[in-house]
């Protein structure tokens, strides 16, 4: 016991002394997790609560055309910047190249118009399928766009989405109001109330979104509960760079052929190793999981809610730093150097968190990279964690994703054991 | 004192994906309480020997027996007996002398206190004793060369191999380390030696064992053998026993 004892310490002064290794472990992961929760929190802040500049041109005077303009305003996720009518679409162009905004609505000419008289041909049609008009032609509805929307190539395809969504929900605000306008006036031959045409438009069913939980809770996910999981088991794996190169300096330095004339089994250093750096990665999840719940906050993120099965956190904590430590000593054993070890340890891990869901959601990933999913430790361990952390689960919800890290786990320390018999190194 | 400290009997070995065979049936006998040297050019087989005689290379027939027990590479009860000091610093730089020492003397199964004791008699001998406690990746090459000797000796082994253990160090500090070795031996730890600084040999060993292409072609004692060869030095010896081709 004395001898493993005395070896932890050992590895313990090491590691202390090793400050680019310490920085790579701790500062790293902390540095990730920050950033890309402030990105991706801002992302979410910027669709759902900050207004995005949108240049607005209305070369339209016409009712329709206003209530288009009142009605992208209401939307709350814009802040429209007038644009004179006069303004040729050029200089919106140029505007927009100068970052002015990054979305520009031109309403054309006529469009209050078109908007009419598609409105009444959709009215038309509607009541002569009711036979209350005689005029049975199916006219055909206008396909020209009404409006245009540009946009700055940066946006990216799901945000340009989003922005499309509110514009069009605007449009078709407008074109309901129209319809019913005309449909009543058909009908009564007289202008519809502003009360019930604001009764009619306005009364929009609510949709009530409710994260499902197994704890019943209806916490609502934030970016910290999806990022800060995810880099903290990228933290854990990157310890692959410190443990991995200290296995593989050991086999080359010449204390390694001290250590293997001394009676005592190298299995000691193993387990030394893997106990040392078991801690470290603990220390890792504790202090970025201690940073989302007290520095997010203080920061303007939002706070990390720890899971209620506190237990279960450790435990799965514990199994995946173990996870990490045993991939870290196998690349080690089999690694002839330094710079293959933290070459092919620093790819692997990118590659593992890219196909495991860490980078891109697994839910997003092509089928065809679906299978290779399973394959990655990172998945298992982002998934145990996300069960406790997003899904309310306790740690009896999440065994069958702790199962198949245990499983790798054991593949693992076998091949390690097996690559230094082969190299007659225990 | 005059039992068997080393006897190697009819040793087979070849390393690993080599045809060649580094030695076959290859004998030595080293007495307890001699100072042993073995020489030879390069590449003719000293390291490769005393890797075998250490368990850190397995013959492939024949055996090795220290102490009348023998060397088995997973049974590791004989490495009680033996000190090893390599040629390459082996130890950790990162760490002070005394710490390596800590660590090193766990894993010869000393107690704590054994081992501090033992460290801070050895670091005060050595004239490392105001440099205990600071990193030895800090210290010039003669430092090290002692700090790698004393991890050898923490465990007070009752043979201790020395493969070069001067080499790249100042001459007070060559002096230092052969008195040092010869104290050792006087308190009867057994020196098995080699080195290619045939004066401080000369001046350490009382019994040589020449060793060319994986053969022993001589042993015998320092003196009988100058005075079978006609020689003055070790040298001359050496020179006349190996030839004086490049070795490479």
């Amino acid at each position: 016991m004395y001898k493993l004892y005395a070896t932890i310490i050992k590895d313990f002064r090491i590691l202390l002394r090793d400050k680019v290794g310490l920085s790579l472990m701790f500062a790293m992961p902390i540095a990730l997790a920050l950033i890309i929760t402030a990105v991706q929190n801002s992302t979410f802040e910027l669709v759902n609560h900050n207004k995005i500049k949108l240049l607005l041109c209305n070369k339209d005077t016409a009712e329709a055309s206003l209530q288009l303009v009142t009605a992208i305003e209401k939307t709350g996720m814009f802040e429209p910047i007038i644009v004179p009518a006069n303004e040729k679409e050029e200089t919106i162009i140029a505007r927009m190249h100068a970052k002015d905004a990054l979305i520009a609505v031109v309403i054309p000419k006529g469009f209050s118009i078109k908007i009419t008289s598609t409105a009444n041909r959709v009215a038309g049609n509607a009541l002569s399928s009711f036979e209350l008009t005689k005029d049975t032609t199916n006219k055909t509805l206008n396909s020209n766009f009404p409006i245009t929307l540009y946009y700055h190539p940066v946006l990216q395809e799901s945000f340009r989405q989003s922005i499309l969504g509110a514009v069009n929900g605007a449009l078709q605000l407008v074109q309901s109001k129209q319809i019913v306008r005309s449909l009543y006036t058909s009908l009564n031959e007289k202008q519809i109330p502003d009360s019930l045409e604001n009764q009619i438009i306005n009364n929009q069913i609510p949709i009530d979104q409710i994260p499902i939980s197994k704890d019943s809770s209806r916490g609502i996910p934030n970016a910290s509960q999806h990022n800060i999981p995810a880099w903290t088991i990228f933290a854990m794996f990157f310890i692959v760079i410190s443990l991995g190169s200290s296995v593989v300096k050991e086999k080359l330095s010449g204390s390694f052929i001290r250590l293997n004339t001394l009676p005592t089994n190298y299995l000691i250093a193993l387990l030394s190793k893997q106990l040392t750096y078991l801690l470290v990665a603990m220390l890792q999840a504790g202090t970025i999981f201690a940073l989302g719940v007290w520095l997010f906050p203080v920061i303007g993120l939002p706070a990390l809610n720890l899971p209620r099965d506190m237990t279960g956190l450790i435990i799965v904590s514990l199994i995946c730093g173990w996870c990490a430590v045993s991939y870290a000593i196998t690349i080690g054993v089999f690694s002839q150097t330094q710079e293959q070890c933290n070459g092919f340890g620093a790819i692997s891990i990118i590659m593992f968190a890219a196909i495991g869901g860490l980078l891109v959601p697994s839910f997003a990933m092509p089928a065809s990279f679906k299978p290779f999913l399973y394959l990655s430790p990172l998945h298992w361990c982002l998934e145990a964690y996300y069960g406790l952390f997003l899904e309310g689960g306790k740690l009896k919800d999440v065994l069958m994703n702790i199962l198949p890290i245990l499983c790798m786990i054991l593949f693992m320390q076998l091949l390690t054991f097996y690559g230094l018999k082969r190299k007659n190194l225990i | 004192m005059s039992g068997l400290a080393i006897n190697v009997e009819n040793i087979d070995f070849a390393y690993q994906g080599q045809t060649k065979k580094c030695f076959s049936g290859l004998s030595l006998q080293i007495k307890e309480g001699e100072r042993f040297g073995l020489f030879g050019p390069n590449g003719a087989g000293k390291t490769t020997l005393m890797n075998c005689m250490t368990g850190l290379l397995s013959v492939q027939s024949g055996k090795i027996d220290l102490f009348g027990q023998e060397v088995k590479k997973h049974d590791k009860t004989v490495n009680h007996f033996f000190g090893f000091v390599p040629q390459d610093f082996s130890f950790y730089q990162e760490l002070s002398p005394m710490e390596n020492l800590d660590f090193f003397g766990a894993w010869y199964g000393l107690s704590k206190v054994e081992t501090k004791k033992r460290g801070k008699e050895l670091l005060e001998i050595l004239g490392l004793g105001d440099s205990a406690t600071k990193q030895v990746q800090k210290f010039s090459g003669g430092m090290k060369r002692r700090v790698n000797l004393a991890i050898g000796v923490i465990n007070q082994p009752r043979i201790l191999f020395l493969d070069e253990p001067t080499v790249g160090v100042d001459v007070q500090t060559r002096h230092a380390i052969i008195d040092y070795l010869k104290e050792l031996n006087k308190k009867g730890t057994t020196l098995v030696y080699t080195s290619h600084q045939l004066h401080e040999a000369e001046d350490l060993c009382t019994n040589v064992a020449m060793i060319d292409e994986g053969k022993i072609i001589n042993q015998d004692s320092l003196e009988n053998l100058k005075n079978q060869h006609q020689e003055k030095g070790l040298e001359g010896l050496f020179l006349k026993l190996t030839g004086k081709e490049y070795r490479d």
